[in-house]
Formats: structure tokens, C-alpha cells, sequence
């Protein structure tokens, strides 16, 4: 094989993984919502109780990886980003939260229920403000 | 020696940082919830029995959950056990790991278990399975332990969370390395939080501090004797209560359903996770 062969397959080879690589990272979940659940609405949307309660189950589950204040880590993402506050919906985030992102990192929360997870999202959408 | 007592506390300052489990009140069964990535979690189960004939004893797990991936978690156990009129003894360990093939949440979600067990005179009675049942304790501890025990056991445990009732089942093969033919068990349970929305305010009794349930399991012999013939079977409420300092209390009275199971039995166990522990760890090495 010449050498120039050699270079363009490397470059091509280069080119898919860079593409895998950057096409599964952050924000590609939000491709993998169902329209459902994209639509699904926040019950306890602009509640002061909400989102009181929801800062306290995040303190207490997302705190330690998404820092305290929702302003992300070393190596997790923040919550305040363009991503989070306008792009994802509140069932966008809904959605995450049931199934989380494994190969991310992030884990399952449906755990905590439905209610405590609307709750969590009344809050991480109340810090755009 | 003061150098090593300033080290351990040292470690110990580093290493507190706790964080708020939302465990499942279960003691033998397993759900398909994973250990958070990166978390320890350490946890101290207890059973106390009185098998008719023989001493009451108290049998004693401690256990090192750590999630390794979102959808790996590795556990060690140690084991031990105590009966009066008798002896306590160190029973062995177990390692084990969990991994969930299928990475978002379904109707049924599947994770598969698998441990290597090092145990003799064991009476923690962490699973049922075959005939275990009131004659394994008829022995004294010294008599016992000579039957050193090497199995590998293996799990389907399928869960699912649905209103906030989670429902798991886990299905056990279990195989002793020696000559031993395969032996069976299964363990379900039910839980749900006593309330679903979190509080607005701190709180230390209010009820989504507080998960209870029913479990159920026992033996189902063995490859050549399949079945519930001449097999323990037990059932019981537990219930837990997460603590704001980040402790778990669990309990759980179960109650044999044959002749073959020990009458009553009282479990009790607490945990504490640690958050982020190898990140707290190297952070205070350096």
C-alpha cells in the first residue's frame, strides 16, 4: 500500500471516530427524547414549594457531581448552560432523569419518583433566572 | 503510633462527605438500582435467629458498595457470625459485581449478578437457596467451619419502578465448586416511600424519609430435586428511615412459612454512603 493510501485511510479513520466521539457527547440525549415525553409539562412549575424542595433533593443526589450551585465539576457539566435552560424542555430533562445517561456517567434517578424529579427540574430551571 | 491515629482521623476528615441514600428496605432481595458512579456506599447488615433445637445467633455482613459505572457496581462483603453458647467466629467474604445490560430505564429493567463466596459456618443468610434450612445450624461453630464453602452464585434480578412502587425479583443459581450440583432460589419484594414529593423544608420523620415494604424468599432446591419440597421459605414487612445526618436504619421481622425455616427472624442493618469516594481520597493524598 503507498503511502498515500496509508495517510488517507488514517485520516478518514481519524474522521469517523472524531465523529462517533463528538456526536455521542453532551447534548446528544436530547436527540433521543420521544416527542412525548419532549412535550410532557412540569406539574409543579413556578412553585416556590417546588422548587424550595427540589433544591433540597438535589443537595442531596446531583450536588456532588453538578457542584453545589448547579455550576458543574471537573468532569460533569453545568446546569446552567444554554443546553439546560433553553434548549431542553422540562420533559426533555424529565426524560434524562428517568433513564439517565449511562455511558455518560449519569445514572438512572426514576428512583425518586416522579414527583421529586419534577420537583428537581422546577428547580434546575428556576437558576436561569 | 500518634502519626497513625492523626492519619486515620485525617482520612476520616477527608472521607466525611455524605449523601442522602434512597435506599430500598430490602435485605436479601436485590433492585436494579446501581450505586452512583464514583460513590461508596458501606453498610452493616445483622440477623438474628433462634433455629429450634439450636442456639440463637447473631449473623453479621459488612459491605463495601462501590459504583464503578453507572451501570457497573462492585460489592465486598465480610462475614461473620456469633451464637451464645458457643463461639464468634469470622465466616469469609464475597465479591460481587452487577452489571445492567440494558442502559435505560424499561417496564422491566434486567441486571445480572454474579459473586464468588469464601464462606464457612455462614449464618447471615444473605440468600436461600436449595435445602438451606434449620439443620444447617445444628452443628457447633467448630464442626461447622470445616465445611469450607467456595460457590459462585449468580442472579437475574429484574426491577421496575412504577408510581414510586418499586417491584424487584431476583431469580438464583448457585453452584459450590466442589462436586455440588446447582442450587436454586429466588427473593421479591415490594417497596414504596411513605410520601413521594420531597418537603420545602428539612425534616427529620417526615415521610418520604421513610420506605416500606414486604419481601419474600426462600429455596428451590436443586437440579435434582427441584422445587419447594424440604426448603426454607420466609416472609416479612421492612421497613427503613433515612436519616438527615445521611444514615440508613433498616428492619425487617421475617417469619419462616414451613418447618424448615427458622420461626422468626430479625433483621437490622444501617448504611452510610460516601460521596465521590477515590475523588475525596486522591484530593487528600495530595
Amino acid at each position: 500500500m503507498s503511502r498515500h493510501k496509508t495517510l488517507v485511510i488514517a485520516a478518514l479513520i481519524s474522521l469517523v471516530t472524531a465523529t462517533l466521539v463528538f456526536g455521542v457527547a453532551d447534548g446528544a440525549w436530547l436527540k433521543s427524547v420521544p416527542a412525548h415525553d419532549h412535550e410532557r409539562t412540569n406539574p409543579y412549575h413556578d412553585q416556590p414549594d417546588a422548587v424550595a424542595a427540589g433544591r433540597r433533593v438535589f443537595a442531596d443526589h446531583c450536588s456532588h457531581c453538578h457542584g453545589a450551585n448547579a455550576e458543574g465539576t471537573k468532569k460533569r457539566p453545568p446546569l446552567k448552560s444554554l443546553r439546560v435552560q433553553k434548549e431542553a424542555t422540562e420533559g426533555d430533562l424529565h426524560w434524562l432523569l428517568v433513564n439517565g445517561n449511562m455511558r455518560k456517567g449519569m445514572p438512572s434517578w426514576s428512583k425518586l419518583g416522579d414527583p421529586q424529579l419534577w420537583q428537581v427540574i422546577a428547580y434546575v430551571k428556576s437558576l436561569h433566572e | 503510633m500518634i502519626r497513625d491515629i492523626a492519619l486515620c482521623l485525617s482520612m476520616l476528615v477527608i472521607l466525611i462527605g455524605c449523601s442522602r441514600a434512597q435506599e430500598r428496605p430490602y435485605f436479601v432481595t436485590y433492585s436494579h438500582e446501581m450505586e452512583e458512579p464514583g460513590n461508596l456506599e458501606i453498610e452493616l447488615f445483622n440477623v438474628v435467629g433462634k433455629p429450634p433445637g439450636a442456639n440463637r445467633f447473631l449473623g453479621s455482613t459488612m459491605e463495601f458498595e462501590y459504583g464503578v459505572k453507572a451501570w457497573w457496581t462492585s460489592e465486598f462483603y465480610l462475614d461473620g457470625q456469633a451464637t451464645i453458647n458457643d463461639s464468634t467466629i469470622f465466616t469469609g467474604y464475597r465479591w460481587e459485581n452487577r452489571f445492567r445490560p440494558l442502559l435505560r430505564e424499561h417496564w422491566i429493567n434486567p441486571v445480572i449478578y454474579v459473586e464468588f463466596e469464601n464462606t464457612s459456618a455462614d449464618k447471615a443468610l444473605r440468600e436461600i437457596v436449595g435445602h438451606d434450612g434449620v439443620p444447617d445450624f445444628a452443628d457447633p461453630n467448630a464442626i461447622a467451619r470445616e465445611d469450607k464453602e467456595r460457590e459462585i452464585e449468580t442472579k437475574l434480578i429484574l426491577g421496575s419502578n412504577f408510581r414510586g412502587w418499586n417491584i424487584s425479583e431476583n431469580i438464583i443459581a448457585e453452584k459450590n465448586l466442589s462436586n455440588d450440583p446447582w442450587e436454586f432460589g429466588y427473593a421479591w419484594a415490594i417497596s414504596r416511600p411513605l410520601k413521594l414529593a420531597a418537603s420545602a423544608h428539612n425534616c427529620t420523620f417526615c415521610g418520604e424519609k421513610f420506605q416500606a415494604g414486604i419481601e419474600m424468599y426462600g429455596g428451590l432446591g436443586d437440579r435434582y430435586s427441584f422445587g419447594t419440597r424440604l426448603t426454607s421459605q420466609y416472609f416479612g414487612p421492612t421497613i427503613n428511615w433515612a436519616t438527615p445526618g445521611g444514615m440508613t436504619f433498616s428492619f425487617s421481622p421475617q417469619f419462616g412459612l414451613n418447618d424448615y425455616s427458622i420461626p422468626r427472624l430479625y433483621r437490622f442493618g444501617i448504611s452510610y454512603e460516601i460521596e465521590q469516594f477515590l475523588g475525596r481520597f486522591f484530593r487528600g493524598m495530595r
